[in-house]
């Protein structure tokens, strides 16, 4: 039985995003990864070909697209092993805050440049003290007429540096229930007081323009509030479920993958006069992550069909992004191990892999608090 | 999603199990782990019921079910905690050697008795020097005009002193190609030269009487015969698929009783002042355990359905055997460890699920036969 039954449409469409990848994004990496940052460029391309944002409704420039078309989107880009043109950070991830929670006239102004590709999106949460414990973000927003006054720093910024508008998660200092107080705003780039700090460097991710951003009496119109007043803790709440989602799809993928190029190299590569593929070590540590990759396939495609359908599966996704994760970070390593000498070379694709897979054990909310919302629904 | 549509009459059938297993097992399962066996009385009461070998033919005084009444029969059992009334093995492993290869004549002869309860069944594979081999079997089957004379050991038989009817696995000494060489025969309880040997005392599965066997020129029908002559080995890998298929929704079902079992004494049991369920620790190691098992669960779901379509998913299989079993002592490990002191003692029925869960991999085909298996049906 096939779990997601996806129409001919879907497939033609992963056909030719697969295609349009291997021409126009996998031979430019390596410079992108040099470089620090994926060009605006690329992003423009990108959503030339309406590959950005697709579940956007029609009447805003979008395609209205099933999340199947993000899916595949995402697993074809993890496919090409690099984490610079993050296009499920904007399209699945930032943008639908907009086209959740916005304004018309905020959805007029921004979705059409979003899926255009002219607007790159960022949404910032994180800061310096603050990560996965939200409530306690100290940025703050004072309302001043029809304007917001925004004071704070945030880190950990994906597209930090290329974002032409952020979403900044900011608080409200004269309401004390820090739940009632935080709000989410569109801060265009440019906007005085805005200032996109120093890019971080990583450990992985070399291509990502992950950054600081500074907020100094930053003025905006009250207007680019997303929601009512104090709704922004609940819209990030119930946007984070998509969020975990997509980094396990993106797991699960790029597990698939560097198992992939493995079992090629198994059996290319020779040593003691025979293929790696044929000593029986290697071959049950290829079976043991095969089955792990198919147990975490089986679970994720029956999770993006129960998120498809609208229903409740916050321990499921949190399950799911934690343990695809572990799975994957798991998959990496043995797959290095089996490259031996050159899986630590920058020449192969594994070595890239394996450094670019830890952070997402850390990111959209670190392992260990995705077993705490799994502990706190399960009702321990 | 459902990934498994139980009907209605499903439903209604797992409630009769579960209430006949509460009343006519548990209250029995301590007398019969200390007597070493389960009583043929009890495998008789089972039949009455119509809960064995639920899937013959009604011709043969079956009741046709489909192969999801052998899953719900055998996930009931696995609550009971306890591995003597190995019903799987009957009903769902050996019975279907005799439905699928059987000539009328013996189909007629001994299905009835195995519906009824009246005959156990046992299949006789392994020997003292030969496991997962099976090609390398010693037993040997001699034609003698209508009959056949059978000669060797074998050990490790489940349902080995209660069975009243043994499918034996030999070969014809004169044909030199193992493969071509093996046949499986029916031989009765009483048949002169069918001897059963001691009772196996083992780690666990204390109520389950396996045993080793001895043919001293046993001479049976040659119609006792299963199918064609040399077809033997490929009966036996033909129905391996089900037999494992089996030890994974066996497993998985365990890992389900063990966890739920764990869940309600870490929230009842105090210490520190607080229930054990309310520390971070004991919070993630649940978690952990209940990913694992939605794992497994989803992914054998998906098996069950191409396994009931007729799909070839030996990779799948073999995996699923693995890994479920796998999974299920590390669940069966981790829940004794939490139990504390009164995991290790025979009160808590941690304790038996702990040492019974063992086996499972090592018997029908070795984990390690399973990633082999894997490994060669994957092109390796």
């Amino acid at each position: 039985m096939e779990i997601i039954k996806y129409s001919e449409e879907h497939k033609m469409f992963r056909e030719s995003v697969r295609k349009y990848l291997e021409k126009e994004v996998v031979p430019h990496i390596e410079e992108w990864e040099e470089a620090g940052i994926t060009p605006k460029s690329a992003w423009k391309k990108l959503g030339d070909q309406g590959f950005l944002c697709m579940g956007v409704p029609e009447e805003y420039g979008g395609l209205g697209a099933d999340f199947l078309y993000s899916v595949i989107m995402t697993e074809e880009l993890s496919r090409t092993n690099h984490s610079g043109l993050c296009a499920a950070l904007h399209s699945d991830v930032v943008v639908p805050y907009i086209t959740s929670f916005g304004s018309e006239d905020l959805k007029k102004k921004y979705l059409p440049g979003c899926v255009s590709g002219d607007i790159i999106a960022a949404v910032a949460m994180t800061e310096p003290n603050t990560g996965s414990d939200l409530a306690s973000i100290k940025t703050t927003a004072v309302e001043d007429g029809d304007d917001v006054i925004i004071n704070g720093q945030k880190t950990f910024i994906s597209n930090g540096i290329n974002c032409g508008i952020c979403i900044v998660a900011a608080r409200d200092p004269n309401i004390e229930n820090s739940y009632n107080a935080i709000d989410l705003y569109v801060v265009e780039e440019g906007t005085p007081g805005f200032e996109k700090g120093k890019q971080i460097e990583k450990i992985g991710w070399h291509s990502q323009d992950t950054a600081e951003l500074y907020f100094t009496d930053c003025r905006i119109p009250v207007a680019n509030r997303l929601g009512a007043k104090g709704s922004g803790f609940l819209h990030l709440m119930s946007k984070l479920q998509q969020e975990r989602l997509m980094v396990a799809i993106g797991a699960v993928a790029s597990a698939e993958y560097m198992l992939e190029i493995t079992i090629d190299y198994c059996k290319e590569r020779t040593v003691f006069g025979k293929p790696i593929s044929k000593f029986q070590h290697s071959q049950f540590e290829i079976v043991e992550m095969a089955t792990e990759i198919k147990l975490g396939r089986a679970f994720l495609d029956k999770l993006i069909m129960e998120h498809m359908g609208g229903e409740n599966v916050v321990v499921e996704v949190s399950m799911a992004k934690y343990w695809t994760t572990e799975m994957a970070n798991r998959v990496a390593d043995r797959c290095l191990q089996l490259y031996g000498g050159y899986g630590y070379c920058e020449e192969y694709p594994i070595a890239r892999a394996w450094r670019d897979i830890r952070v997402t054990r850390i990111f959209a909310g670190t392992n260990e608090i995705m077993r705490q919302i799994a502990a706190r629904f399960m009702g321990l | 999603m459902e990934i498994i549509r139980y009907s209605e009459e499903h439903r209604i059938f797992r409630e009769s199990v579960k209430k006949y297993l509460e009343k006519e097992v548990i209250p029995y399962v301590e007398e019969w782990e200390e007597a070493g066996i389960v009583p043929r009385s009890a495998w008789k009461k089972l039949g009455d019921q119509g809960f064995l070998c639920m899937g013959v033919p009604e011709e043969y005084g079956g009741l046709g079910a489909d192969f999801l009444y052998s899953v719900i029969m055998t996930e009931e059992m696995m609550r009971t905690n306890h591995g003597g009334f190995c019903t799987f093995l009957h009903s769902d492993i050996v019975v279907p050697y005799i439905t699928a290869y059987g000539s009328e004549e013996l189909k007629k002869k001994y299905l009835p008795g195995c519906i009824s309860g009246d005959i156990i069944t046992a299949v006789a594979m392994t020997e003292p020097n030969t496991g997962s081999d099976l090609a390398a079997i010693k037993t040997t089957a001699v034609e003698d005009g209508n009959d056949v004379i059978v000669n060797g050991q074998k050990t490790f038989i489940s349902n080995g002193i209660n069975c009243g009817l043994c499918i034996v696995a030999v070969k014809d000494p004169k044909i030199d190609n193992p493969y071509a060489a093996m046949d499986l025969y029916l031989v009765e309880e009483g048949t002169p030269g069918f001897e059963k040997g001691k009772k196996i005392p083992k780690v666990g599965l204390h109520s389950q009487d396996t045993a080793e066997l001895y043919f001293t020129d046993c001479r049976i029908p040659i119609t006792n015969r299963l199918g064609e002559k040399g077809s033997g080995f490929v009966h036996l890998m033909e129905k391996l698929q089900q037999e494992r298929l089996m030890c994974a929704i066996a497993a998985v079902a365990m890992a389900e009783y063990m966890l739920e079992i764990t869940i309600d004494y870490c929230k009842e049991r105090t210490v520190f002042g607080k229930p054990i369920s309310k520390f971070q620790h004991s919070q993630f190691e649940i978690v952990e355990m209940a990913t694992e098992i939605k794992l497994g669960r989803t992914f054998l779901d998906k098996l069950i359905m191409d396994h009931m379509e007729g799909k070839n998913v030996v990779v799948e299989v073999s995996m699923a055997k693995y890994w479920t079993s796998e999974m299920a002592n590390r669940v069966a490990d981790r829940c004794l460890q939490l139990y504390g002191g009164y995991g290790y003692c025979e009160e808590y029925p941690i304790a038996r699920a702990w040492r019974d869960i063992r086996v499972m991999r090592i018997f029908a085909g070795s984990n390690e036969v399973m990633k082999g298996i894997a490994a060669k049906f994957m092109g390796l």
